[in-house]
């Protein structure tokens, strides 16, 4: 079946089964390997992209289900002010360890402070608590988050923080 | 937490392992209960069966005791820890949708065989809360607009009745055993439950 896919602001026609995951879609059909598979039972997080803004598992979301609206994934990251201080948080505080779950982490983290922007502490562990990492880096997550979070309310104009 | 979160993903896991292939629970039609003579005796007796449905883990994962789901058939935490949020369809930054598409969705492990979905896929609100609560105490509340969502006994037929996601217990998705019987025999009891007055067992547990 031929459909058409919005992704990171790109039309992609793609001819594949409706019911396909839309993480092998991503992956194995347009190459965008930032997408991770971890547990393929959406209880890992690791290949979380946003649709319409919704962090989503891509493991368990079939293509049909998407329809119209708009994927962004880890590619695109860097296209939004949030996502750019993930990513120089994540930089600063060397989060990573392996790296395998980062992508999935970074985009519930920008799912997040979309919808958060001064997080506290129990926020993050709630919402983060949605991904799993087997090298235990959550506390770095945390403080990562905190400090892009801090960036984006000192760079936001005065009146509107 | 995070500790928490292990031991109850473990508790998914074994869990999905076991439950699927449960034999299907019968649910006694109302014409069943002929036999009992006196009308109040009978309504409640009618409730009772129809609780089958109501006191099962289908139906009890999504009327949680505090405002986190539950799932599986030990009613284990749900995992991510998901909370209710503002409109009982999770936070902005988890929504249910996270994961709970349109429809039961297959995964692509073994152990979990499926996620659950619907389109109006979300938690009870808190005022219809079940767990914990004996099925007199549910039959008090289910019938107490204030704690029914403002429905009259005729509305709360039709949405038990007839509701797609209360439908969903009984199409649960693969590796997860359905609520008893049928939706239009649970109808047919709250039907008959409610034309014999809607009695309730006393409260005392």
């Amino acid at each position: 079946m031929s459909q058409q896919l919005s992704i990171n602001g790109v039309t992609h026609t793609v001819d594949v089964d409706d019911d396909t995951p839309l993480l092998w879609v991503l992956r194995d059909v347009i190459g965008l390997t930032g997408t991770k598979f971890g547990c393929g039972i959406a209880l890992c997080g690791a290949c979380t992209v946003h649709i319409d803004g919704v962090p989503r598992r891509s493991c368990i979301t079939s293509v049909r289900s998407v329809g119209n609206a708009s994927i962004r994934t880890i590619e695109a990251l860097e296209t939004t002010p949030v996502g750019r201080s993930l990513q120089k948080a994540w930089l600063d505080l060397e989060v990573v360890q392996c790296g395998y779950c980062q992508s999935g982490q970074l985009m519930s983290a920008a799912a997040l402070l979309a919808g958060n922007a001064t997080p506290s502490d129990e926020d993050i562990d709630t919402v983060m608590s949605g991904n799993v990492c087997r090298c235990g880096t959550y506390g770095r997550i945390r403080a990562a988050i905190k400090q892009a979070a801090a960036e984006i309310h000192q760079s936001a104009p005065e009146g509107t923080r | 937490m995070k500790c928490a979160h292990a031991v109850a993903l473990v508790g998914v896991l074994l869990a999905a392992t076991t439950v699927a292939d449960t034999p299907l629970e019968p649910l006694r039609s109302p014409q069943e209960f002929d036999s009992i003579r006196d009308r109040a005796a009978r309504s409640k007796a009618y409730f009772t069966e129809a609780a089958k449905v109501l006191q099962h883990p289908r139906c009890l994962n999504c009327h949680p005791a505090t405002r986190s789901p539950t799932q599986g058939d030990d009613l284990h935490p749900h995992v991510p820890l998901v909370q209710a949020g503002p409109e009982n369809k999770g936070t902005k930054e988890l929504p249910c949708s996270s994961c709970h598409g349109a429809a039961n969705a297959a995964t692509l492990g073994a152990r979990v065989k499926s996620i659950p979905g619907n389109d109006h896929w979300s938690l009870a609100p808190a005022s219809m809360a079940w767990q914990g609560l004996t099925t007199a105490e549910i039959c008090e509340q289910i019938k107490d607009p204030k704690r029914n969502g403002n429905r009259t006994l005729a509305q709360l037929e039709k949405h038990l009745a007839e509701d797609p996601l209360v439908g969903w217990a009984w199409d649960p998705g693969e590796g997860r055993a359905p609520a008893p019987g049928t939706q239009q025999v649970f109808g047919q009891l709250i039907s008959a439950w409610i034309k014999t007055g809607a009695h309730c067992e006393n409260r005392s547990r």
